[in-house]
């Protein structure tokens, strides 16, 4: 009995020291919450050093995309380099899992700390890759996928890549 | 005629507070609750959030006023109204300054009492005229509870007669001249205040509506502003309540004479409301037997002892003199 009654007390007094300690309140259009550099917010398409489109339509993310929201078609450029002829993303379905950028194996798609993307249109919400692609090269400022893959491209041949071997002509004898 | 003018006036005075008050009150309750949650509240309408009185005043009115088909129409109208009527009246009989007061009449605490028990009528009306279950239950538990908590409501407050030798407010004020009554009747104190928070049906003993378990309780049916005059109601009744435990037990209006009289009643008063919404954040709600099991196997004896020590103390001092 003496217990219950300490007991409550002791739970008034605790809660009232409350009074008197900081809000964890963040208020937030005044004060933006921080958000660490790798929050999974708004997709981006990235390009790399050179100022070209990193995504090479390769489809990846559309099917490691868990709800579908990604849509785009393969085309080629005189060079031989794919690239996407639409890229688009429903950000009405997306749940910003990153899967994608997980699945992109040049580093194309990056998810960013952005997180504000609300629309009074609900079509508004579905980005085009004009929306989607930025300036700049994202989270790897120095990757470039042709530059170090063995894609034979316009400019760039077979055996010319970062640390690749020349191709080795496998119908001759000599050693 | 003068006399009269100013009647009227602390009759429009003591309405326009009392609902000033109730309306404040639905900010102030939680703007503070954030405060204790380490939250800020709602701090975005007015200054420091003030306006959202106001905005939800505009909203209740703004609200469908819908009476279910399957309601019994009158007594589902009649019970919001009698909530506040009660607990206005309860007003009536309420010192706030020597001379400040409506009315100064010999039973004034039984008044008090008497109004007080009419709000049940409302609680219990309206879950019965709703027709539905959660408000029945409502009803069923607000009944239970309220008739228990108002005998040793009543009872609590008789050491403090006994001392005062009057049931009239401004006579209980005056006795405390010396000292309050909260510390020769501490007992008696805790039990009404504890009684005081289960008439108003205030978290912990919120269990008429007990939102957890029972959608919203005896006014689940309610929208616009019957549901709103239910909650002006029972914000009415914290105010009510706070106001009487300041005037029974902590001297009313008595206090150093460099403020007012009634700035000391309006402090005493708001620091009780403090303290009510202090209990709300604080205390979890007991399972029904716990509350019943509570009121009268805990309070109802403490209350008859000090009520028996009390008088005995009493009949000793006056054979002392």
């Amino acid at each position: 009995m003496i217990k219950m009654i300490t007991s409550q007390l002791n739970t008034l007094w605790q809660i009232f020291k409350h009074l008197f300690m900081r809000a964890e309140t963040v208020a937030y259009p005044e004060q933006m919450p921080y958000l660490a550099p790798r929050y999974r917010g708004r997709i981006v398409l990235t390009r790399d050093p050179d100022g070209v489109e990193r995504c090479v339509a390769c489809n990846l993310c559309a099917v490691a995309c868990p709800v579908d929201c990604i849509a785009l078609q393969k085309t080629e450029d005189e060079d031989g380099r794919w690239y996407p002829e639409f890229f688009r993303i429903n950000f009405s379905r997306c749940i910003m899992c990153g899967f994608c950028e997980e699945a992109c194996p040049t580093y194309a798609i990056q998810l960013t700390p952005d997180f504000e993307m609300a629309e009074y249109d609900r079509q508004n919400m579905v980005y085009e890759k004009e929306h989607l692609l930025i300036d700049g090269p994202g989270k790897y400022p120095d990757y470039s996928f042709y530059a170090i893959a063995g894609k034979a491209i316009g400019g760039k041949d077979k055996g010319q890549a970062l640390n690749e071997a020349p191709p080795v002509d496998v119908r001759s004898l000599l050693p | 005629m003068l006399d009269s003018i100013f009647i009227y006036l602390i009759i429009f005075g003591t309405l326009l507070g009392a609902m000033t008050g109730a309306a404040l009150l639905i900010w102030f309750e939680r703007r503070l609750l954030g405060f204790l949650q380490d939250r800020l509240g709602p701090n975005r309408v007015g200054p420091f959030g003030i306006g959202l009185a106001l905005a939800d005043i505009i909203k209740l009115f703004a609200k469908e006023d819908w009476v279910p088909p399957f309601a019994d129409k009158f007594v589902f109208i009649f019970a919001p109204t009698a909530v506040m009527v009660a607990m206005l009246l309860g007003f009536a009989v309420l010192p706030y300054a020597p001379g400040i007061y409506i009315v100064d009449i010999n039973i004034a605490l039984l008044f008090f009492l008497g109004m007080t028990s009419l709000a049940v009528y409302s609680v219990l009306l309206g879950g019965l005229a709703s027709h539905n279950k959660f408000a029945l239950l409502g009803g069923l538990r607000s009944a239970a509870q309220m008739v228990s908590y108002e005998v040793f409501m009543g009872l609590s407050l008789m050491g403090v007669v006994m001392l005062s030798g009057s049931f009239s407010l401004v006579d209980i004020v005056n006795a405390q001249e010396n000292l309050w009554f909260v510390v020769s009747q501490f007992l008696g104190f805790i039990v009404f205040v504890i009684a005081g928070i289960a008439e108003s049906h205030r978290l912990p003993f919120d269990l008429p509506e007990a939102e957890h378990e029972l959608v919203a309780g005896f006014h689940t049916e309610y929208s616009g502003m019957k549901f709103g005059m239910f909650m002006v109601g029972e914000y009415l009744g914290v105010i009510l309540i706070s106001s009487m435990i300041a005037t029974i037990f902590f001297g009313g209006w008595l206090g150093p004479d460099f403020l007012p009289p009634i700035f000391w009643f309006g402090l005493k008063t708001f620091l009780i409301i403090c303290f009510f919404v202090l209990l709300r954040a604080a205390i979890p709600r007991p399972r029904y037997d716990q509350l019943m099991s509570f009121g009268w196997k805990v309070m109802l004896p403490l209350t008859l002892i000090n009520l028996m020590v009390t008088g005995a103390v009493a009949l000793w001092l006056e054979s002392q003199v």
